[in-house]
């Protein structure tokens, strides 16, 4: 990706604070000026998702609220029985901390990126599929159970209907989104490994020159995958 | 020109010592644990919504402020990424009202039945 030249070379005098945001709107060139576009757009998409699992997050509480019904009580839903005993939410515990991990170690990839470390860089990267993985593995055995135990999207054995619903479509989208994210990561991990961000290779689809900054691009979609699950955790299995 | 003052650019604009990645990464953890202790122990009521929004509004911002770069972006690009989501409350609020209307009318004309 190149980036735009920069017609004036004056980055220090920018203005700071509310002063810089009315002078980099009203600049008549980019907003944007020291994100290039393809973060600019990175994070345009992820604002635009933010609104999608808003509206999933916001059904959920709507159906939640107005239902008669008394809703699952998630802490005993979610129980893993080990060792002889119910440990409550347990498992959606650990599938926190490993996407977590995940998001620590990507952002530890960007960091090596930057430093043209490549092996470290891909190596970090690779961690952070497996780790994503994992999580989606981890949500397989969650749904087939649940699935076992006759949860369905239209009733289940503990109270009001909708909870099967909500929880197939917001846990469904979630795992597609992490899905889609393994996919990339392995992608861009490849590259990454064959230094095609160091000879500057161009791009299969858009031609253009690859950069490390393509790493940051995919960190910003793997740490929003992280915040969602913050955001599901905290809602719908804490709530 | 712009090859090499954009690649200077790129390494020093983002570049920052692996420990605070690793600091924010144990708070997360801790933080994550906290919130699934409020599970655990079993707090309810206020308490438990209080500590649950709170773990996540802390959780949340250190993920978008340090891993996704946020704290070092100009001020014109987090005003325009952070502050659309807020209107997303006044849909909340909006529901909130429906959902509210809605549980009426079913008690009312349904009873308890769904």
């Amino acid at each position: 990706m190149t980036q735009p030249i920069q017609i004036h070379s004056d980055a220090p005098s920018r203005p700071p604070g509310l002063r810089g945001v009315a002078a980099d709107f009203s600049s008549d060139q980019r907003s944007f000026k020291t994100a290039s576009w393809g973060k600019a757009m990175m994070w345009i998409f992820l604002l635009s998702d933010t609104f999608v699992f808003g509206c999933f997050l916001i059904a959920y509480m709507t159906a939640r609220m107005s239902t008669p019904v008394a809703w699952p009580n998630p802490s005993e839903v979610f129980a893993l029985h080990i060792a002889g005993q119910d440990v409550p939410l347990i498992l959606i515990a650990i599938m926190t901390f490993v996407l977590i991990s995940s998001s620590g170690t990507m952002a530890m990839a960007v960091n090596f990126g930057y430093r043209r470390e490549r092996g470290k860089t891909a190596g970090l990267m690779l961690a952070t599929a497996l780790l994503g993985a994992g999580f989606v593995g981890m949500q397989a055995f969650e749904w087939t159970k649940l699935i076992t135990e006759g949860v369905r999207p239209w009733e289940n054995p503990w109270g009001a209907a909708q909870f099967g619903s909500t929880f197939f479509m917001i846990t469904g989208f979630h795992g597609t989104h992490v899905t889609i994210g393994v996919i990339f990561l392995l992608i861009v991990a490849r590259k990454v490994w064959r230094g095609d961000f160091d000879v500057e290779r161009r791009g299969f689809f858009t031609s253009r020159k690859g950069q490390y900054e393509a790493v940051e691009i995919m960190g910003l979609y793997w740490h929003f995958v992280d915040l969602v699950w913050v955001f599901i955790f905290a809602f719908f299995y804490l709530w | 020109m712009s090859d090499t003052t954009e690649h200077t650019h790129a390494q020093s604009g983002q570049q920052h010592p692996i420990r605070l990645y690793l600091v924010v990464w144990g708070l997360l953890f801790f933080l994550s644990a906290c919130s699934y202790l409020v599970d655990y122990l079993g707090v309810q009521g206020y308490a438990r919504w209080t500590l649950i929004l709170l773990f996540m509004l802390l959780k949340a911002g250190l993920i978008v402020a340090v891993f996704m770069h946020m704290a070092w972006e100009r001020l014109a690009l987090v005003y325009a990424i952070l502050l659309p989501p807020l209107l997303v409350l006044v849909f909340v609020a909006l529901m909130v009202s429906e959902a509210h209307y809605t549980i009426f009318t079913r008690l009312a004309f349904f009873g308890a039945a769904p």
